[in-house]
């Protein structure tokens, strides 16, 4: 008798449980419009700060390792190139 | 190198280089605070993804169809932009989403056709790069392909359930933060520009070079 009380005590608060715990993790509704204010609403507990530095960094480290490669590529091309034009004029 | 390029050089390092303090100036977002902010890199690096995958894909057509080596040329110029400016959106992408929704990744409609679009850019520089010879028309293949997702990945967000922002944030901004994502998307112009030149340009010592190998051995 217990073990059935305790049973269905059990499977009455679980589906709570669920609902609730799901509520909870449910992601935040679709944004349609940003909506500006003057200052930053209350203290956030995870710090945006090193995701906003790490992503305008990561944006300028991106953008200059692709110079970077361009810059090298190009340096080997002339070289070729100035290589071949002395060999074409030497025929 | 044109007249042109130098003031291009000089505006585009300008606007680039100013655009931090632009974007510490736009007002903070009510729901998301310092971490929108990343929108206004993220956005512009998107908008260029596509609009390289175009630039990629009709220079293709031009290839593919009127065999035109320069247009070929442009199309690899291009189809490295995408993947560039793809990785840069894919990368700040999460950084946001991490603060905003609470996880890094969530294979959403926009989030899922976005890396499946840099994906195809990707396998379209892998078979330019080791295909052999002929497979620059397979890539323009691939590369017309890429081109015909972009406008899906773009209304994904406005069709399918997402967590995805969707493309009405745009337009409905307010004058603060209107103008300093329109300073962005005008810096990440002139950079893409800048970039597209360059890129073409070594394609072009690139062949220029082959023609005088081919000399050589004759």
């Amino acid at each position: 008798m217990k073990k059935t009380v305790l049973l269905l005590v059990v499977l009455t608060l679980l589906p709570g449980a669920v609902l609730g715990a799901r509520q909870t993790a449910q992601p935040p509704a679709t944004q349609e419009e940003f909506v500006p204010v003057g200052a930053l609403p209350q203290p956030e507990q995870l710090p945006a700060a090193p995701l906003v530095i790490g992503a305008y960094a990561f944006v300028w480290v991106a953008l200059m390792v692709y110079v970077w490669s361009l810059w090298r590529r190009m340096a080997k091309l002339e070289r070729e190139l100035a290589d071949l034009q002395r060999r074409v004029q030497k025929q | 190198m044109s007249r042109v390029f130098v003031p291009l050089v000089f505006v585009a390092l300008v606007l680039f280089a100013s655009a931090p303090l632009v974007v510490a100036n736009a007002p903070f977002e009510q729901t998301m605070g310092l971490v929108q902010k990343i929108f206004y890199y993220h956005v512009p690096s998107a908008m260029l993804m596509f609009v390289s995958a175009f630039v990629c894909g009709i220079a293709s057509a031009l290839y593919l169809f009127r065999r035109s080596a320069v247009a070929d040329r442009v199309a690899v110029a291009a189809g490295e932009l995408v993947v560039l400016f793809g990785l840069i959106v894919l990368v700040t992408g999460p950084l946001w989403a991490r603060k905003a929704w609470g996880v890094w990744w969530e294979w959403d409609a926009r989030l899922t056709s976005s890396l499946l679009l840099w994906m195809i850019f990707v396998a379209y520089l892998l078979v330019r790069r080791f295909g052999g010879p002929g497979s620059e028309k397979l890539a323009g293949a691939m590369a017309l392909f890429g081109m015909a997702n972009v406008p899906f990945v773009y209304v994904s967000v406005n069709y399918w359930r997402t967590l995805h922002p969707k493309t009405s944030v745009v337009m409905t901004l307010t004058p603060g933060m209107r103008g300093a994502f329109w300073f962005c998307v005008a810096a990440f112009v002139a950079l893409y520009v800048l970039l597209l030149t360059v890129r073409k340009r070594l394609e072009d010592r690139r062949a220029t070079v082959e023609q005088l190998y081919l000399a050589t051995e004759e």
